[in-house]
């Protein structure tokens, strides 16, 4: 396995699991755990690892967060195509994510507030009326089924017998 | 009133896992090392391809030799994956697990006073099954004090006139041990020599973690001479679908089928379904699959080393067979008063013969949290009654 390779594989885990240790990742693959800590480090600080978060059911907690999906028409720049005004969009902390996209749409965005009045504003007021943004539509997320490869909803355990030949 | 049962029934055991499930069932915050199969639940494109098809009508017989197109994929998988070619129409039989074309193998090849050469510690229905068709077991342990050794010399040591076969499974159910390409050539040489059969059991040889499976048949002049037995359960975490199938010569798998035809009729057709989705597009899913259990192996293996209870190296499938040797108890002795004190099951090795004595089987088909768990209450358990490492 080549250092590539192995960043994969201990990105994979971490993605997973963020709260594995060094040592166990290196049971886990069978490597030294210094080699493991060293090259997580090295992932830290070049920002290939950029925090370690929690995957969350808000559906459990009751927050009164918002979030919808924004998709974003806009005309690019010269010299610097949909650079610069990408630039312009992530820097309103209300954006969670921001994505260039093909289809009918040039930029996906996930958008959060702490209500709706909260994004009405932000989109009408902020987004909206930028240069080179041509038009917007907003999907408010109604209910999340599945979060970052995480099934949300309790459904039925799998059947499997305590022993088995 | 008579005893209706007959005599070959009488005098076969019942299995040593069936009486530890009685145990087990019905307690509770049980963590499970005993259970067999994968903890994966079958990937949801294969399912929803069954209830497609059956949706669509899917609801009939096949040919008693299983769905042509299965067979094709089949074979056409074993051609790329382990260089051996079989012909989908002659050589290939679908059957209701890898169990069912073990049991056919061995009624399709036994006379009475056969004699089948089984390695121990090995699958449960092994000896009952070649008992059953009329054959003679032969049992070669591989127990070599904490470690699993494949001596060829005492293969050679075990071969009469009346040895009709050497039935082989690898990577192993309940050890982990897998033959490597040179031990192989050595069981070939043999085969060769005494004018053998081998019937190869490969049910777990996509589950090989270092170094890649060798298809017994796939070996200079073996394909003559070798029934391969596979399926879709472990790779594919479809053991309750029940596809297996067998690849043989011709002249053995029409008398495979002459017995599946009459017992059996053919696998489920939705479960063929399912397996032609499996090998088209589930290649992925099973190599992730095989990466956990990598982890989890290593993971696994690594605990009961630092326990102080030496793990014979496990190749493949997903059991560890670490050693209790220097433990004062039996191996069931010690599989109980875990289950009882720490609710930890594993089974004990004797379930798997008597070489497997002074062994205990842990499967890692479990989640990672739960083989942590369940290490530290073996760890307690130690402690407590004073066996520290």
């Amino acid at each position: 396995m080549n250092e590539m390779e192995l960043k994969r594989e201990i990105l994979e885990i971490l993605t997973t699991d963020s709260t594995r240790t060094s040592a166990e990742i290196a049971t886990m693959l069978n490597r030294s755990e210094k080699d493991i800590a060293d090259l997580i480090k090295r992932m830290e600080q070049d920002k290939t690892i950029l925090a370690y978060r929690a995957v969350v059911n808000r559906q459990k907690v009751e927050s009164k967060k918002m979030q919808c999906i924004i998709e974003v028409t806009c005309s690019p720049q010269r010299g610097v195509g949909f650079d610069a005004i990408a630039q312009r969009i992530y820097k309103f902390p209300e954006v969670r994510s921001l994505s260039l996209i093909s289809g009918g749409f040039d930029l996906l965005l996930i958008v959060e507030g702490d209500t709706m009045k909260d994004i009405c504003f932000f989109v009408a007021e902020k987004l909206a009326t930028l240069d080179h943004v041509k038009g917007t539509s907003t999907h408010f997320l109604l209910k999340r089924y599945k979060e970052d490869g995480f099934i949300l909803e309790d459904g039925d355990k799998p059947q499997r017998l305590a022993i088995t030949p | 009133m008579r005893d209706f049962r007959a005599e070959v029934i009488k005098n076969i055991p019942p299995s040593g896992i069936r009486a530890f499930f009685d145990l087990v069932i019905g307690m509770e915050d049980v963590i499970s090392l005993g259970v067999g199969e994968p903890d994966f639940i079958t990937p949801w494109h294969i399912c929803e391809a069954a209830i497609y098809s059956v949706e669509r009508g899917a609801t009939s017989y096949t040919s008693n030799l299983g769905l042509l197109e299965l067979r094709e994929k089949i074979t056409d998988y074993l051609e790329k994956k382990f260089a051996v070619s079989y012909d989908p129409k002659k050589e290939l039989i679908i059957t209701v697990g890898a169990s069912e074309a073990i049991d056919l193998a061995f009624r399709a090849i036994c006379n009475p006073g056969d004699e089948v050469i089984i390695f121990e510690p090995s699958y449960v229905a092994y000896v009952p099954i070649v008992k059953l068709a009329g054959g003679t077991p032969v049992v070669i342990s591989m127990v070599d004090g904490d470690d699993i050794i494949f001596d060829v010399n005492k293969l050679r040591e075990h071969v009469t006139d009346r040895t009709k076969a050497i039935f082989i499974n690898y990577p192993n159910n309940p050890t982990g041990k897998s033959f490597s390409r040179d031990e192989l050539m050595q069981i070939a040489k043999v085969a060769e020599e005494f004018d053998l059969l081998v019937v190869s059991d490969e049910i777990y040889g996509e589950l090989t973690y270092d170094y890649s499976h060798t298809a017994f048949s796939s070996l200079p002049g073996m394909k003559d001479r070798t029934i391969l037995i596979s399926g879709f359960s472990k790779a594919f975490a479809m053991t309750g679908w029940r596809v297996g199938y067998a690849a043989a010569p011709n002249q053995l798998i029409e008398a495979m089928m002459k017995i599946h035809q009459y017992s059996i009729l053919c696998a489920p057709i939705a479960s063929q379904v399912a397996a032609i989705e499996a090998i088209n597009r589930g290649d992925k899913d099973m190599r992730l699959m095989r990466k956990d259990y990598f982890k989890r192996r290593n993971v696994i293996v690594d605990g009961f080393n630092r326990l102080g209870l030496p793990c014979p190296h496990p190749e493949g499938a997903f059991y560890a067979f670490p050693s209790i040797k220097r433990l004062p108890y039996t191996s069931e002795e010690f599989s109980h008063a875990l289950l009882r004190e720490e609710n930890v099951a594993v089974v004990p090795g004797t379930a798997f013969g008597p070489g497997g004595e002074g062994f205990i089987r842990c499967a890692y088909a479990a989640s990672l949290e739960n083989i942590q768990e369940a290490l530290k209450r073996i760890e307690s358990f130690l402690k407590r009654h004073g066996h520290n490492k």
